[in-house]
């Protein structure tokens, strides 16, 4: 203990004129480890543009989501059990037996779907503004990953519960992989460790969901930040505050990310908090969008529910495959839908980075996109026995792959407005 | 020895350190890779399963399970043969080329005995389980039906040899597992005799 206040250890503390226990404290810590130097790099001398709008809270709401679903999971992990024989049990007893099972339970399966809502929310804040344009590729294409460990987590999480769509959701997903010419059949069972969806496939997802995939997506959201913080956050107007600095250095559009986009951020939080606890105590299941009524029944390999449709945030993909009535085009088609997104930053040829102030072209795509994006995610939950459902899922697939593979050509003939030099802002002075 | 020469022997010792390494990290991960494929016990588990048809009906089915799938085993009526022998829908592959089944039930019935269908019930798109549609002209199926499997998830239709019709997602016939038959009574499925069976 000793050995560390004398030396070299308290020269900064005496510089600061001593200061209190806690400074000095800071100080000790600070000559062993940066405490001060990355609270000021991230957080209390980050500058982001003061004209951010609402639009620009659901990064934060996905990091406050991903410690909620972080904490209720470690909790449930203490009761459940990855068994084909004991996993739909020890759900029930979770939500009837365990203290307060049915919360923790709840806000897991509703922060999944909440996840979800925030991250696509997320993404269409940087389709609008230009988000994922030069120089923020690597941080789109970061983003990109975070979205596949996402989509990874859903999935493995949906096969524990063990239930019918659970089960056969799975199914449906892993057979995907059999539409792969020559190893498909061999990497199913590869990917199964059995001939079937089995307690050793349950066992092995369990341990994806729990260890492999949290750990990824911890990594990866560090990644997406420290390469925001290198970039800087962009702005409604697409302007980047870094190119006019004060005397001081500092961007004379920005604010310190603390305490000023906190305090802001503290009220969308509280606005996501209301929302999230009302789903939670209100509608959990979300009338069988969130949680599946077929999934209340345990899992039965001899027999398919009726209607298999994954969770909604998959559904626009899934409607997607359905609607090529081939298996390898469709299961193509799927993954194409998702693989053009990272080329998004090469495909987009226009210089001009926030809506605002593009032309009509980018506008008109944009919203076909955010459309038929929708229409395909409704046309995904609805029954296969309707012909004219897959005729409508063939229209706005067509649209979706448009809006990416026709880019490099409406982008390059727009017709921009001028962009100001400075960032417009109506706040109070 | 001269600078230059010391800077070769560097970056040779340097890529074949690298080398090594990448060769080790490919053949330590190999057991890891290896560790997901099915265990001996699975392997144990997937055993043939014993059927008895002695008390099953014309025109019903029954189902088991053998590793893990649900197989069909359909006793189909003289009625049936004939609806399936006359059915006028378009087959996606009425000869079976493309379908996965033992060379004894690559023909018009894919069957070992026409009055028995086997079958794995796993639909070929995406391994949904189709359901018995064995009426004629149903609503919902149209004036054409006679007779089949329609799979609820992604609506593939199956005819009564469970040969996939056009306009199915399914890219091929439902898939036939290996089966004897011991006398009259019993099928085993997940074992035969060889080609002749």
């Amino acid at each position: 203990m000793s050995a560390g206040r004398t030396g070299v250890a308290s020269n900064s503390a005496m510089a600061a004129g001593g200061g209190g226990r806690a400074a000095r404290f800071i100080d000790w810590v600070d000559e062993r480890f940066p405490l001060t130097a990355m609270m000021k790099e991230h957080v209390t001398e980050y500058y982001a543009a003061k004209s951010f709008n609402a639009w620009y809270v659901f990064g934060v709401l996905a990091l406050v989501v991903l410690i909620l679903q972080l904490v209720t999971g470690i909790f449930l992990t203490m009761s459940y059990k990855p068994s084909a024989e004991d996993a739909f049990a020890s759900v029930e007893y979770i939500m009837r037996e365990v203290e307060w099972g049915w919360l923790i339970r709840y806000m897991h399966s509703t922060g999944a779907s909440m996840f979800f809502v925030v991250v696509y929310l997320h993404m269409f804040r940087g389709l609008m503004y230009g988000s994922y344009k030069a120089p923020r590729e690597l941080l789109w294409i970061v983003g990109m990953l975070i979205y596949l460990a996402l989509m990874a987590q859903a999935f493995t999480g949906y096969l524990l519960p063990w239930g019918q769509m659970s089960y056969w959701g799975a199914q449906v997903i892993v057979s995907l992989f059999g539409a792969i010419p020559v190893v498909g059949a061999s990497l199913v069972e590869w990917i199964r460790g059995d001939y079937f969806i089995s307690d050793i496939t349950l066992n092995r997802f369990f341990a994806l969901h729990v260890v492999a995939v949290p750990l990824a997506l911890m990594l990866l959201v560090v990644v997406h930040i420290l390469a925001l913080h290198t970039t800087g956050s962009l702005n409604p107007d697409g302007i980047e505050i870094k190119e006019k600095k004060g005397p001081d250095g500092i961007p004379l559009d920005g604010v310190a990310f603390h305490p000023y986009h906190t305090s802001k951020d503290l009220v969308a939080i509280i606005v996501f908090a209301i929302i999230f606890v009302a789903v939670l105590f209100f509608a959990p299941d979300m009338g069988g969008y969130f949680l599946e009524h077929a999934n209340f029944e345990p899992a039965n390999l001899l027999k398919t529910p009726e209607h298999i449709a994954p969770v909604w945030y998959f559904t626009p993909f899934y409607a997607i495959l359905r609607a090529v009535p081939s298996k390898g085009w469709g299961a193509f088609l799927m993954l194409s839908a998702i693989v053009l997104l990272f080329f998004l930053p090469w495909l987009d040829r226009c210089k001009v980075k926030s809506i605002r102030y593009r032309g009509w072209q980018f506008k008109v795509a944009l919203g076909a996109l955010a459309v038929s994006f929708v229409a395909l995610g409704f046309l995904g939950l609805q029954p296969a026995t309707e012909k004219s459902y897959v005729y409508a899922a063939r229209v706005f697939a067509a649209i979706y792959f448009a809006f990416f593979l026709l880019m490099p050509l409406y982008t390059s003939r727009e017709r921009t407005k001028p962009v100001p030099e400075r960032v417009v802002f109506h706040g109070h002075e | 020895m001269s600078e230059e020469a010391s800077v070769s022997r560097r970056q040779f010792l340097t890529v074949a350190t690298s080398v090594t390494g990448v060769v080790g990290l490919a053949l330590t991960a190999a057991p890891f890779i290896a560790s997901f494929r099915p265990s001996t016990r699975a392997q144990a588990l997937g055993a043939p399963v014993t059927v008895d048809i002695s008390k099953l009906d014309e025109g019903a089915m029954v189902r088991v399970v053998w590793r893990g799938q649900p197989v069909w085993v359909l006793r189909r009526s003289q009625d049936m043969l004939k609806r399936l022998a006359d059915g006028k829908v378009g087959l996606k592959d009425p000869q079976s080329n493309e379908s996965i089944q033992p060379p004894y039930a690559k023909n018009d019935v894919r069957a070992l005995r026409p009055e028995y269908l086997v079958v794995i019930g796993n639909c070929t798109h995406l391994g949904c389980a189709p359901l018995e549609r064995f009426e004629v002209a149903p609503a919902d199926l149209g004036p054409t039906w006679v007779g089949g499997f329609f799979c609820p998830c992604h609506g593939s239709k199956f005819d009564l040899a469970a040969r996939v019709m056009d306009g199915s997602p399914a890219p091929t016939n439902l898939t036939v597992p290996p089966y004897r038959f011991v006398g009259d009574e019993l099928v085993i499925v997940g074992e035969d005799t060889g080609a002749k069976a």
